[in-house]
């Protein structure tokens, strides 16, 4: 069963070039070039993977990947012209594992599908983990919290399990990137930092005062094992 | 070159803002002294006139009562004999003395006697009419008066010491004159200041005019309380806003501009992504083309980034996204652990955390260690200094070094090393170093080139960036 990659983007040209960028690397793409025939796409079949324009007619790429990710864990890049801080973190908090930066070309795309596909995949840490309240099944994919199931994205879990692993230890962001989303020193550290957030919204009972996930200033995060 | 030109102008401008203030300066003080001058000159003489005509009438007056009383007192028998005691009884004044001409004899004075008497007094006494006039007699300025007494054939002379009235008006002079120069001295005081107060307007503009050609577009100008200087205020600051709305609007168009490039842009390179993963399927041409395209497309894209980049500057829209960062692992990372370069971090690098955009700075330091590569044979040496509130990091090459010319004009946007003119696989799109300079300026830090410090080779050049910081050792 081959991969499916679902792409929204209005630009004709692009969307083709990137198609057969995609095609080259043995994927399947669906071209939609509006939100409205991405969503009813992925609702009809979801893909693997969907990237996202945040420049679109009609619903913005925003809205379009709020409501995809409420629809699933499925990995979500969005690609931006900007790197404005407020594009890129609009995108990340919508619900997006990722972003491109417009031009991008053929290998970095490539690389970009196979890190998010990679994490499909049951992560590889097998044992169970339970800090206070918090319960974290590996090998389920499946986290609770005050007993009750909470849903993470695979890219949520994964530093999650990053965290877990490494509990009590202070990981940067630096690692974190590296660990999580497989960048070197110089990625962005905005990924890592909304992640957290997004993670503390789901699991902290107080998200402005984590109790497992905490920040250690000047070094990174940690998750916490004495309570 | 246009340093050059400042330089002329620079030392224009100071010859021209001495000379305007000197200038009014000097009018005042010319002033001052033509008035005290016209002053002094007008008191003397009238005061002059003054004194000796008073002395000059009451000489006479009194000559005339002692010459009547005189006359009362002579009987046609008189002789000289009988002058000494008729004089004893006249009233003396001070400085004056008398001669009497009796007949042919004469009674003299103390000091003078017929011969001191001018010539024009005794003819006009011979012809029996009074006289007076101004003599110098022994060196002493006097007054000479004359009346013929008719009756007796006699005359009375009296001859009045006028060094008196000499010596006042010498005062007078002195005092004038001390105080001309005092006039003169505080006109030129009264020019320098108002000159000042007046030029202190025109200064605000200079300094003004400056800020704005420095870069600081918003600089304005206070209003002032004073109409006319309002009026220069306000037209220009009408100035500085329509040039930093155009700038604005030029930025703002160049960053436009780039980002619709990007759309094509990225057709191209994905497109170009495809070609080149089925190199093998084209003809040889076909892939040299390919290549070109390649390579060219790519030096496109970095040319719009940059572009992008600086009109960002330039449109005052760029922004720091400060982090913490931690020295040594950034230089490290930044330099991929190049084993070839001699690293020299301060003792306590490894826990040295500094507040920065972290990618702006690690594109600048990536933009010199390029430019050490592509124009120095490559970077040699890495320093990190530490100061007081600052860090240094430099980046030294042993390549051919940079002309004290080129040095000035090494972070224009555009220029290129000395190989400008070989646009072949240099690469350089010529806006590197200036981004390094927008990038380090948005920190409010300073970057250059200056002689080799670290390495031990004959030539080459060493950059240095500077940084404020408020350093935490962990």
């Amino acid at each position: 069963m081959s991969v499916r990659i679902l792409t929204v983007e209005d630009d004709e040209r692009i969307r083709t070039a990137v198609s057969l960028a995609l095609q080259e690397e043995g994927w399947e793409v669906e071209e939609t070039s509006n939100g409205e025939d991405a969503l009813a796409s992925f609702s009809r079949q979801p893909s693997d993977v969907v990237l996202i324009d945040i420049m679109l007619p009609g619903i913005d790429g925003f809205e379009v990947c709020r409501r995809i990710r409420r629809l699933g864990d499925v990995p979500i890049v969005m690609v931006t012209a900007r790197l404005d801080s407020h594009d890129v973190v609009a995108g990340l908090e919508a619900g997006a594992d990722d972003y491109l930066r417009k031009p991008f070309d053929q290998k970095e795309l490539a690389a970009r599908v196979r890190a998010l596909l990679r994490r499909s995949k049951t992560i590889g840490s097998t044992s169970n983990f339970l800090f206070d309240q918090l319960e974290i099944i590996a090998d389920e994919g499946m986290v609770r919290v005050n007993g009750k199931e909470v849903h993470l994205t695979r890219t949520e879990f994964k530093l999650l399990i990053e965290l877990a692993t490494n509990s009590g230890k202070v990981l940067s962001r630096e690692d974190l990137l590296e660990r999580v989303w497989g960048y070197d020193y110089f990625g962005d550290s905005r990924l890592v930092d909304v992640h957290v957030r997004r993670l503390r919204t789901k699991i902290e009972m107080d998200p402005a005062n984590p109790k497992y996930v905490v920040t250690v200033r000047g070094l990174g995060y940690k998750l916490k094992t004495q309570f | 070159m246009p340093n050059e030109k400042n330089d002329q102008t620079e030392t224009l401008s100071y010859k021209l803002k001495l000379g305007l203030r000197t200038r009014i300066s000097l009018f005042f003080a010319v002033g001052g002294l033509l008035v005290s001058i016209g002053l002094s000159g007008v008191t003397l003489v009238l005061t002059r006139q003054q004194l000796i005509d008073s002395r000059e009438t009451a000489a006479s007056a009194f000559a005339s009562t002692n010459a009547t009383r005189l006359s009362n007192q002579l009987t046609p028998d008189s002789s000289v004999e009988d002058l000494p005691s008729i004089v004893d009884s006249m009233t003396k004044i001070e400085g004056s003395q008398r001669l009497i001409r009796i007949g042919n004899h004469w009674l003299p004075s103390q000091e003078l006697d017929r011969e001191d008497i001018p010539e024009n007094i005794l003819e006009r006494v011979t012809e029996l009419k009074a006289g007076q006039l101004r003599a110098e007699i022994n060196g002493k300025t006097r007054l000479v008066l004359g009346i013929p007494l008719q009756v007796f054939d006699a005359a009375y002379f009296a001859i009045v010491d006028l060094t008196d009235l000499e010596e006042t008006l010498d005062d007078l002079r002195i005092i004038l004159f001390g105080a001309g120069a005092g006039v003169t001295s505080l006109a030129a005081l009264l020019g320098w200041w108002i000159s000042r107060r007046t030029l202190r307007p025109l200064r605000n503009v200079r300094e003004a005019a400056e800020a704005i050609a420095g870069g600081r577009l918003d600089t304005r100008l206070i209003r002032q309380s004073d109409p006319d200087l309002d009026r220069l205020s306000e037209s220009f600051n009408e100035m500085a806003r329509a040039l930093e709305e155009r700038i604005h609007r030029d930025a703002r168009f160049a960053s436009e501009v780039s980002h619709e490039l990007r759309s094509p842009l990225t057709t191209l390179k994905a497109s170009v992504g495809v070609l080149e993963s089925r190199k093998n399927e084209l003809s040889k041409r076909s892939q040299t083309a390919l290549d070109l395209l390649s390579r060219d497309l790519e030096r496109f894209n970095r040319l719009v980034s940059e572009l992008l980049e600086i009109s960002g500057y330039d449109a005052g829209a760029a922004s720091l996204e400060l982090e913490e960062v931690n020295v040594a692992q950034f230089i490290q990372a930044a330099t991929r652990n190049d084993t070839s370069i001699t690293y020299m971090l301060p003792a306590r690098a490894d826990s040295l955390v500094i507040n920065v955009d972290k990618r702006r700075l690690a594109r600048a330091l990536s933009n010199l260690i390029d430019n050490a590569h592509r124009y120095g044979n490559g970077p040699t040496v890495i320093e990190v200094l530490t100061n007081e509130n600052s860090i240094e990091i430099a980046v030294e090459d042993a390549g051919p070094g940079i002309s004290k010319e080129e040095r000035k004009i090494i972070f224009d946007r555009f220029s290129r090393g000395s190989s400008s003119g070989q646009r072949g696989d240099a690469g350089g799109t010529g806006l590197g170093l200036s981004l390094v300079q927008e990038d380090v300026r948005l920190h409010g830090g300073k970057v250059w080139v200056e002689n080799l410090k670290a390495t031990k080779s004959e030539t080459g050049s060493r950059f240095v960036i500077k940084l404020p910081t408020i350093k935490e050792e962990l």
